[in-house]
């Protein structure tokens, strides 16, 4: 296995501890193996899950952490087994960048659900490597958790679907949801996650419900984002009214929040697919789950096949996030914002251009 | 008060009821409707005593109506039918489980759903159409729809027949519907109780491989010797259940009582699915990570629709399931009622109402 060395320096920001506050950091990444592809990042996208693991809101932090899993970028090299890729090629790495490759998960191409997954930043590899993130101007990755970004992606507005896109994605074909056109699907949450599904749901067909606290996002959701109907959540009347109309509902937020009004959206047989990482547990009412037969389920990200797929189909429906582009430098004032879900809907580091200026 | 429906109620009818929450139950001496054009007038020969008799009983869901008389695995002899019935003779013998009516129009009655259909009507303590309150199974005869009645073939002893129309249908329904039935499936079933024990023998019918968790030590001997189930993990003893974790395709959860599922989560594999089937108030505390991390999921299931309640009888026929019961008289039923709360039956009590209930009556 390729270890550190001090030929492949690296610099990137980093939190030192649970304040969060990003810094530059000087560090090295694995000389280029036989399996790896360097990626040179041009942009990485901001996800929920880097504040929450720069704020170990999970506990299980290990400082310093270079966060970042939404990458697309330029490979520089290639190592001799490497067969998908050349130099030059546009790239993406997500979420994960190994696994056993030998368990069920990972033979059925779920390396997602391998119980040795190894994710992009705040963990470690076999060989005792600490996993940096894309918040960097250099990654190193095995090709087979290299993605080739399609033609007709945009670099910038493609990155958040590295994760936020497959996470949504997913449980969308896992849970059935894409197998028949006119189903309805509530999305719970309008943020990084939620504005991708409402895209992937109406480029499946389905009828789309925004299900939100405030009206705040109401006009953008139906306007631009192309949602049948908007749902505020503290309308009861109008809540009463939906009840038992969706056949599934995508529940995307991480902050604290009931699940029984999203049980009650539910038709029988309905199902509640849980994305959002809360620090607390959820109450789960059972009640509705016995009486109408309805399920809540996991799901994180996808298997590597199934996020070239993802990528694959959001290039032929010109799906892309709607971003807002960063300087490395305004990554803190933009994890404040993203604290308090003030951005429409991702923030997207344009790394290339300015990391080195930081 | 007199309600709606009951001036047309001109068939006397006996059983035993309790007055009140104490649950007691004693004699009781009411009227049935006369048999409608669609309808049958069922002598009932036995009727399993179900859990949920006894949460009704003590009206711990709050929503019982005294007199009540409980009893919905009921299995009886057709004496009188309808004009237009045209499913059952005169001599069948039928079942009757938990609901009698539904509203025949909405989604889940027209894909043969009923047990989903949200004005679904239940055998006892249910409000017919009508307004009249429904008196169940403890009695000696019923009237019921021929569409919410399934045949009982001459294969199956009848006293053990019962208790597959409630426990029974609990289980074999959501083991299909969630894919668990087969070879190659391993189920858990938490619970060895009135469903607990059918659903292993189910399991082992459809050539699932099945693992029983319990939190009783003690009931191990009989789930590996007479239910021949694959395994028996101690739900208290924490080694046993971390060696377990990640080995199972679903599991069926019979327990009522409020119980930690993070436990159980652990024991499925990736994409593994918890089903609960005992519908607490209290709401349990979810573990999002819990369900992320392994794409597993966590469903309710309640009965099954009356198709599926005569495919499971017919199932069971075919592959000699029977429940293992403790068949008691009418006047022992109180006795029986303070055992079940204990937990004291192997496995499910059915009364022997033909022969024991009119004796009752002084």
């Amino acid at each position: 296995m390729a270890k550190s060395s001090d030929q492949n320096k690296a610099f990137g920001w980093a939190a030192n501890d649970k304040s969060g506050v990003l810094s530059p950091f000087h560090f090295s990444r694995r000389e280029n193996g036989d399996d790896d592809v360097t990626v040179k990042i041009l942009f990485c996208g901001v996800c929920h899950s880097d504040l929450h693991t720069i704020k170990n809101d999970w506990g299980f932090s290990h400082y310093p952490i270079i966060p970042g899993h939404e990458i697309v970028g330029i490979a520089t090299k290639v190592g001799k087994n490497v067969t998908k890729f050349k130099e030059g090629d546009r790239v993406g790495v997500g979420v994960i960048i190994g696994s056993c490759q030998s368990c069920e998960s990972c033979n059925q191409d779920f390396e997602n659900y391998c119980p040795q997954l190894v994710y992009t930043y705040n963990s470690r590899s076999s060989d005792g490597t600490r996993n940096q993130g894309g918040y960097s101007d250099k990654i190193v990755v095995d090709q087979r958790f290299v993605l080739s970004f399609p033609d007709g992606l945009p670099s910038d507005s493609g990155a958040p679907l590295l994760c936020a896109g497959i996470t949504v994605y997913s449980p969308m074909k896992y849970y059935g949801m894409t197998e028949e056109k006119g189903k309805h699907l509530g999305v719970s949450g309008l943020g990084g996650l939620g504005h991708i599904a409402v895209k992937i749901g109406k480029a499946f067909g389905l009828k789309v419900t925004v299900i939100s606290r405030s009206s705040d996002k109401e006009s953008e959701a139906i306007d631009r984002l192309g949602a049948d109907s908007f749902l505020v959540t503290t309308d009861s009347q109008k809540m009463k009214d939906s009840f038992g109309t969706m056949d599934f509902v995508l529940d995307t937020v991480s902050a604290e929040h009931s699940l029984l009004p999203l049980f009650g959206l539910l038709k029988v047989n309905g199902k509640l697919v849980a994305l959002g990482l809360p620090e607390k547990p959820l109450e789960l009412p059972i009640f509705p789950l016995v009486l109408g037969r309805k399920m809540v389920g996991g799901s994180q990200i996808g298997g590597m096949k199934e996020t070239q797929e993802m990528l694959d189909f959001c290039a032929k429906h010109n799906i892309v996030a709607d971003i807002e582009l960063i300087k490395m430098s305004d990554i803190n004032s933009a994890m404040d914002r993203l604290a308090k879900s003030d951005v429409r809907y991702r923030f997207v580091i344009d790394v290339a251009n300015s990391i080195n200026s930081a | 008060m007199q309600r709606l429906g009951e001036k047309y109620q001109s068939v006397e009818a006996f059983g035993w009821a309790a007055r009140d929450s104490s649950g007691h139950l004693s004699p009781f001496v009411f009227s049935r409707r006369e048999t409608g054009e669609e309808e049958m007038r069922v002598k009932v020969l036995y009727c399993g005593v179900c859990h949920s008799d006894l949460h009704c009983l003590k009206n711990e869901w709050h929503s019982s109506i005294y007199p009540l008389v409980p009893g919905h695995e009921i299995v009886g002899e057709v004496t009188e039918i309808g004009r237009k019935v045209s499913k059952f003779s005169i001599g069948d013998k039928i079942g009757v489980g938990c609901i009698v009516d539904s509203c025949r129009a909405c989604e889940s009655c027209r894909e043969d759903q009923e047990n989903y259909c949200t004005k679904s009507v239940a055998t006892y303590n249910g409000v017919h159409y009508d307004g009249t309150v429904n008196y169940g199974g403890y009695s000696d005869h019923i009237v019921v729809d021929e569409r919410y009645a399934v045949k009982i073939p001459h294969t199956l002893p009848l006293a053990s027949a019962a208790p597959l129309l409630c426990a029974g249908i609990s289980m074999y329904s959501p083991m299909k519907y969630f894919g668990l039935a087969g070879p190659g499936k391993h189920i858990g079933i938490v619970g060895l109780g009135g469903l607990g024990h059918i659903g292993v023998r189910f399991a082992k019918a459809f050539g699932s491989k099945v693992t029983v968790v319990s939190s009783t030590a003690g009931k191990s001997k009989d789930a590996l010797e007479i239910f021949e189930a694959d395994g028996f993990l101690v739900s208290t003893d924490e080694d046993q259940m971390q060696a377990a974790m990640g080995t199972m395709d679903g599991i069926i959860d019979t327990v009522s009582a409020s119980h930690p599922i993070l436990p159980l989560i652990g024991l499925l594999k990736p994409s593994g699915k918890l089903v609960l089937l005992g519908a607490t108030e209290k709401p349990f505390d979810l573990h999002a990570f819990s369900l992320i991390l392994g794409r597993k999921s966590i469903a309710g299931s309640a009965i099954g629709g009356i198709k599926e309640t005569q495919e499971m009888i017919n199932f069971a026929a075919e592959h000699g399931i029977k429940a293992e019961i403790e068949t008691i008289s009418m006047e022992y039923v109180n006795t029986a009622m303070d055992r079940l709360a204990k937990g004291d039956v192997r496995y499910r009590f059915v009364i022997d109402i033909a022969n024991t209930l009119a004796v009752t009556r002084s």
